[in-house]
């Protein structure tokens, strides 16, 4: 791998890092809110 | 697979991007919208975050059923200019990973829709990713000219889930709104099939105008475009909907109808500009977007004592 090569690949690493943390926090607050409003039904 | 991406490519991990843009962003636009106005239209009150979570869910659905759509279609998709650019003929992914990621929104989807809103939507959601996964896609696309009649099902289900989302029960209302797209998805679809046919063509899809010639596509244009004036108005016949809807729905669908005419009475020669054709499938989309618009307004309105 070129050193090109190997930033380019380290930066799409890092952006899905990145966008998959995102996500697990997004659904971690989204599964807290449907639990509290599903327990006052 | 026609095409084996040059190792560098392969080696690289997918940029996310390429991940969004397998869930067809542009189509998961309209279905959010038809699936939001169903829910806002539907009698009754749910949650907000409860709300929210629905109309997420029809999103992760459709984004998942257009990720397999895609894994199963790369080979043709490579063949059309339309779609060459996308992740998986292109290169910039693995086939597998597409299918992991289509099926994995797909059970996503459908199992926060069971949790947190409750079965039947989830049942509706989940036939609604069978359908366009494997009815329309596996099944009918490749072998019928009738295919997107039958599949235009698969979109119309969005306006019935998020309805579903908030009353819990299939009543003659969601069964209309899922008609008035039903019935909708032909002429859009063979507007736009008319100017693009040689892609379709090319790759060996039964697209109506390919297999039946573009005079009988144009006349069947016609006959969706009519049967669409009384199926849009039905809610307000039926009472589910005030004047406002209905109105606007006898208007817009009016205006669909005129608009059709010029297709349906001409044949396009080589070269041709395609005007009427493409200003048909631009408006469709507009309908669509003003008429669900409608029922959503005349809800409020109801609500505000503005009934006509």
């Amino acid at each position: 791998m070129t050193p090109e090569e190997l930033a380019e690949f380290r930066r799409r690493q890092k952006s899905r890092n990145w966008v998959l943390g995102g996500l697990l926090v997004f659904f971690a607050v989204l599964f807290y809110a449907i639990t509290i409003v599903r327990m006052g039904d | 697979m026609t095409t084996a991406a040059p190792i560098t490519k392969q080696a690289l991990p997918t940029d996310w991007r390429d991940f969004y843009a397998l869930t067809k962003p542009r189509v998961m636009s309209l279905v959010i919208f038809t699936g939001l106005c169903g829910l806002l239209a539907a009698p009754g009150s749910i949650n907000p975050v409860l709300g929210f979570t629905a109309i997420l869910c029809i999103a992760l659905g459709a984004g998942g059923a257009g990720a397999l759509n895609q894994w199963l279609e790369s080979d043709l998709d490579a063949g059309m200019k339309r779609t060459q650019k996308r992740p998986i003929p292109a290169g910039r992914m693995d086939p597998t990973n597409a299918r992991d990621f289509g099926i994995a929104l797909s059970v996503l989807s459908v199992c926060l829709m069971g949790i947190a809103i409750g079965w039947l939507a989830a049942s509706i959601l989940l036939v609604s990713i069978l359908y366009y996964a494997i009815i329309y896609t596996m099944w009918l696309k490749p072998r019928t000219p009738q295919n997107i009649v039958i599949g235009g099902a698969a979109g119309a289900f969005p306006p019935m889930i998020g309805w579903v989302a908030v009353t819990g029960d299939i009543t003659l209302m969601p069964v209309l709104l899922f008609a008035i797209i039903f019935m909708w998805t032909p002429p859009h679809f063979w507007a736009l099939a008319l100017f693009i046919k040689s892609d379709y063509a090319k790759v060996g899809i039964p697209m109506m105008p390919v297999v039946r010639g573009q005079a009988s596509t144009r006349r069947q244009i016609m006959v969706y475009s009519v049967l669409l004036v009384p199926i849009a108005a039905a809610p307000w016949f039926i009472g589910g909907t005030g004047a406002i809807y209905g109105i606007i729905s006898i208007a817009l669908s009016l205006a669909f109808l005129a608009l059709s005419v010029p297709v349906a009475t001409r044949i396009s020669e080589d070269g041709d500009a395609m005007k009427p054709e493409k200003r048909l499938f631009a408006f469709s989309i507009l309908y669509l977007f003003a008429l669900f618009a409608a029922l959503v307004v005349d809800r409020v309105a109801a609500y505000q004592g503005f009934a006509l």
